[in-house]
């Protein structure tokens, strides 16, 4: 039975044996408790982002196919199988998770002194989820990895969270409950149309035009609430700011990725006649978030909502990279989400350091902090930018590459969105003046303490993947563009065919 | 009468049951009543494992006894295993709680093996009179062990509310065969279901007799609007009687349930479905919104039962091969989810005493890890969450709905889901969010712990067994059509 089990599955099922370790082996007083699982959960962790590494250097960047490709019998009465594999669009987002993952373990060292050994559990339970999800080459198994993460999410939000954390994890399980079931009923019927639940096989399935606008409705749901879309975004702004900062980590960084991976494996790949219908809708949609969540960021008083707000900005950026549908804009928008998962996720350790020294979120109560923490101020600084997308960070790369791609559809969207990078600069920097500059003025803050060497540690690695995709992106965009070059033609061949059809039955 | 034998041998596992369990009268009887319950209590137990192990052996192929009153088949064997295995384990699980509670009286098991005795012979009951003789045994078992706690008011107000409104639909349900007598002239199943497929359009009458049928049986799986009994029911009566009339004997009526309406009726489908679909909606609408309010968990279990005999009536209204395989499957892990919540209920005490209230699991993720543990799988497993065993229960379910292109039928459901694992939710969140107020007792006894931990792991790995699951209930599913 696991003859043919390979580096996937060891990638994404380690972290969940290590919870297990957690859960059985670990003993003792409660103090020996928390730090055998802390330092077992950052052993695991590493572990698997070492494995990670492995997949991106074996990865073939020539060939458009997935790779690594595992397939088990599962339930093979309804052709329905542990299939696993990777290409161009997932690699990258497998080493996210766990890359982010390690980072997240060492930001709660301190931060999280009650119930340690079950904090450690949820998240690496939550990183098989999260890694699972982008292997994942079957419908059900991508399904279930997709909603499985609400399970340790809903916990680390409600138990670890702030004051107004139950209303906040309700509603985010709720929220995506909602959009995600809908998505459940759509996969069912690809799988009676299709007979099979393999991804692969869908891809290359020519869905009946009439059911595809119904089914990417459900995708839709589904995907809006997850990534989240401007209406449907009103849970993560609450679950950013009562999550623990390394849930809101894994929230912004990982969590709102699925939305983007699942329009552009799903409603691109394998429903393109309605996508293409639906792109305008889309297009909307994603200017009205970018410049209406821009204004709100301005006036927001609390940095973590500051953050969650400027992250919807970001997503319209992606969606409308998406559904532009065309090379570069693709790519773009694939590179966003990977500039923004480290980006945004610094930026939320960046509050959670003066969180943990004041414990206070609000704007108002710092300011000046330049004079005590300069090396807090130049790491604060290298994420502002990064966010607003300055030349030479890793933001500018997917921010110019979907401009270049959704000018050539349209000028208008392109002029919109333009103006959210602008917003973009005026609240990050609004927010960093702030924060930092000015004198410093409140008592509390007068014997605040720079970074330590553990919170170095967990920036360094930030800001070199942030910098590396700035100056040198190609090494990232290498992989991607074969992916994204096929998904393109497909699209593109999809639509001919229907539009032959159709002309056929014209004449 | 030489071949009385061979003819008797398919009722095997029933015979045995009664047999053993009028003998067990006689030894609760003679027996000095410190050990009574003790003893009879453990012969139950084996006896009930040793008549699924009959099951077991028995064998699928079907056989039709007692000049076609009684059949056993592929599907009869799944679910007296069901029974047998809910009836088994519940006795198991009232041990602690009859001792403390000064109920150990050997009546207790015995009714318990009647009561399952009459379930089997409504699993395999292949004609109207058949069923309703195994209905009424059952039903009278579970009336007076809904009024067990005698001194309690609530037990017996309980146990007299079932009593009357079971009577009333058990009249309901026997009219309604009187009537499919007087217009198909037989009751016997095979025969309804040929002259149904011979001619036509059936009689107005049939169709009324099918609609009071249906109404007694909705009233036995508690489905809306036959619903009202449940909630009192459920909180009245002692609890490990709750756990048993919440698995054994809805498994049993959705057998019934599935046998009468894919058997005789299987040609009535049009007739039939728009009923089963209007149940099932309204059950699953009640049963998520309902719930959302309650504060005894007791209560909260019965509209969460409620809402999942929705949800397999989903299943049923879907019809064919499919639709009953999917059904199967959806009560198999709907009996190992609630076994192990009502363990987790059963070990609820403080201070010596039981308590009911959802707040007083507040805080158990601190005080009782392992137990919150369970209870949080459970919770999230009703909830329909991946990859815990209730998710693929739902995921057959609406496999088959979107199959027999019941979309509708499908949407509600997965909208009703959503808001149903609000009150799930809600005990998750009271153990684990919540800071406890008075610790519940510790510990919870070894058969309660023992059911809790094993039904736990189950419904997390359940989904390495799917496959082997599926094929038996398919198998099970399919003896049903075959004629």
């Amino acid at each position: 039975m696991f003859e043919n089990v390979g580096v996937l599955s060891v990638v994404t099922f380690t972290p969940i044996v290590g919870a297990l370790f957690i859960l059985l082996v670990v003993r003792g007083t409660e103090e020996e408790v928390a730090r055998n699982s802390r330092w077992a959960a950052l052993w695991v962790s590493l572990f698997t982002f070492l494995a990670s590494l492995y997949i991106w250097i074996m990865f073939d960047p020539a060939t458009p196919d997935f790779q690594f490709v595992e397939s088990v019998p599962w339930i093979p009465e309804y052709d329905i199988y542990y299939r696993m594999g990777v290409d161009g669009i997932s690699m990258f987002f497998v080493l996210l998770s766990t890359f982010l993952t390690p980072i997240c373990i060492l930001a709660s060292w301190d931060a999280i002194k009650t119930r340690v050994r079950e904090y450690m559990i949820a998240f690496l339970v939550l990183e098989t989820f999260m890694i699972g999800m982008f292997c994942a080459l079957d419908f059900v198994v991508f399904y279930i990895f997709f909603e499985a993460v609400l399970i340790p999410m809903f916990l680390i939000i409600g138990v670890w969270g702030g004051p107004r954390r139950v209303y906040a994890a309700f509603k985010f399980f709720l929220y995506t409950l909602l959009g995600s079931v809908l998505m459940l009923l759509a996969i069912i019927t690809l799988y009676h149309q299709a007979n099979t639940t393999s991804i692969i096989t869908l891809l290359g399935f020519a869905v009946d035009p009439n059911v595809q606008t119904w089914l990417w409705l459900a995708f839709f749901a589904s995907f809006a609430v997850k990534i989240p879309m401007w209406p449907v975004h009103t849970w993560l702004p609450d679950a950013h700011v009562e999550a623990p900062t390394a849930g809101s980590v894994i929230l912004a960084g990982v969590l709102l990725k699925m939305g983007g991976y699942g329009f552009l494996r799903f409603s691109i790949g394998m429903l393109p006649v309605a996508s293409d219908f639906f792109a305008p809708f889309v297009f909307a949609l994603s200017a009205v978030a970018v410049i209406y969540t821009s204004l709100v960021a301005l006036a927001q008083v609390d940095m973590k909502k500051l953050i969650a707000y400027s992250s919807v900005a970001h997503m319209g950026f992606v969606t409308v990279g998406i559904f532009a549908m065309n090379e570069q804009a693709v790519a773009g928008s694939i590179i966003q989400m990977l500039s923004h998962g480290v980006v945004s996720a610094a930026l939320f350790l960046c509050v959670g350091v003066v969180y943990d020294r004041i414990h206070s979120r609000e704007i108002a109560d710092y300011g000046g902090l330049v004079h005590r923490m300069p090396r807090y101020a130049a790491v604060f600084l290298v994420f502002t930018l990064a966010s607003i997308g300055l030349p030479g960070t890793s933001g500018f790369v997917g921010e110019i590459l979907i401009l270049v791609g959704i000018f050539q559809v349209s000028t208008w969207i392109c002029a919109l969105i333009a103006t959210g990078m602008i917003l973009g600069a005026g609240y990050m920097l609004y927010l960093y003046r702030r924060v930092i500059f000015g004198e410093l003025t409140k008592d509390n803050l007068k014997s605040i303490l720079d970074l330590n060497a553990r919170e170095i540690a967990i920036f360094a690695p930030l800001i070199l993947v942030v910098l590396w995709m700035g100056i040198y992106p190609l090494s990232f965009l290498l992989p991607i563009e074969v992916s994204v070059a096929k998904l393109v033609a497909d699209y593109n061949a999809a639509l001919a065919a229907v539009a032959d059809t159709t002309s056929v039955a014209v004449r | 009468m030489t071949h009385a034998l061979p003819v008797m041998l398919p009722a095997l596992p029933e015979i045995f049951l009664a047999v053993f369990g009028m003998v067990l009268m006689m030894v609760g009887v003679f027996s000095s009543e410190k050990r009574a319950y003790r003893t009879v209590s453990t012969f139950s137990i084996m006896a009930l494992i040793l008549a699924l192990l009959m099951v077991l052996f028995q064998g699928t192929d079907r056989i039709l006894a007692f000049n076609g009153l009684f059949i056993v088949d592929g599907f009869a064997a799944y679910m007296k295993v069901l029974v047998l295995a809910g009836s088994a384990v519940t006795l198991i699980m009232s041990d602690r709680f009859l001792r403390k509670e000064g109920m150990d009286r050997f009546e207790y098991p015995i009714l318990i093996v009647f009561a399952s005795l009459g379930m089997m012979m409504m699993i395999s009951s292949n004609d109207l009179i058949s069923l309703y003789i195994g209905l009424e045994l059952q039903s009278l078992s579970l009336y007076v062990i809904a009024a067990f706690q005698r001194d309690s008011t609530r037990s017996t107000e309980a146990g007299l509310k079932y009593f009357v409104l079971g009577a009333l639909s058990s009249g309901l349900l026997l009219y309604g065969c009187s009537m499919i007598y007087g217009f198909a002239g037989t009751t016997d199943f095979g025969l309804i279901a040929k002259q149904l497929a011979d001619g036509g359009e059936p009689a107005i009458g049939l169709i009324v007799g099918l609609v009071f049928l249906i109404a007694g049986l909705a009233f036995k799986v508690s489905a809306v609007p036959f619903h009202m009994w449940t909630p009192d029911v459920y909180e009245g009566a002692p609890t490990p009687v709750t756990a048993f009339f919440s698995v054994a004997p809805k498994i049993a009526a959705i057998a019934l349930f599935l046998r009468v309406m894919v058997g005789p009726f299987e040609a009535m489908l049009v007739e039939w479905r728009q009923i089963i679909v209007f149940v099932s909606i309204l059950s699953m609408v009640l049963g998520a919104l309902a719930a959302i309010n309650q504060t005894n968990i007791k209560r909260l279990m019965a509209y969460s039962s409620i809402g999942h005999v929705g949800y397999a009536l989903i299943g049923l209204a879907a019809g064919g091969r499919e639709g009953i395989t999917a059904v199967l499957v959806y009560m198999t892990i709907y009996l190992v989810m609630t076994m192990g919540t009502f363990a987790c209920i059963l070990s609820m005490r403080q201070k010596g005493e039981m308590v009911e209230s959802i707040d007083s699991l507040a805080g158990l993720g601190k005080s009782n890890p392992p137990m919150a543990l369970a209870l949080l799988i459970f919770m999230f497993s009703m909830a329909g969450i991946p990859p815990l065993a209730g998710f693929f229960g739902k995921l057959y379910i609406f496999m088959a709905a979107l199959d027999a292109g019941l979309v509708a039928l499908a949407i509600i459901g997965v909208v009703t889901s959503v808001f149903g694992a609000f009150y799930y939710l809600r005990i998750v969140k009271v153990m684990y969010f919540d800071e406890t107020v008075e610790p519940l007792e510790q510990p919870i006894g070894k058969g309660v712990g023992a059911v809790m931990a094993i039904t736990a792991v189950v419904t997390v790995v359940f989904f390495i067994g799917l496959s082997p699951v599926l094929e038996i209930a398919d198998a099970a599913a399919a003896s049903l059509f075959a004629t």
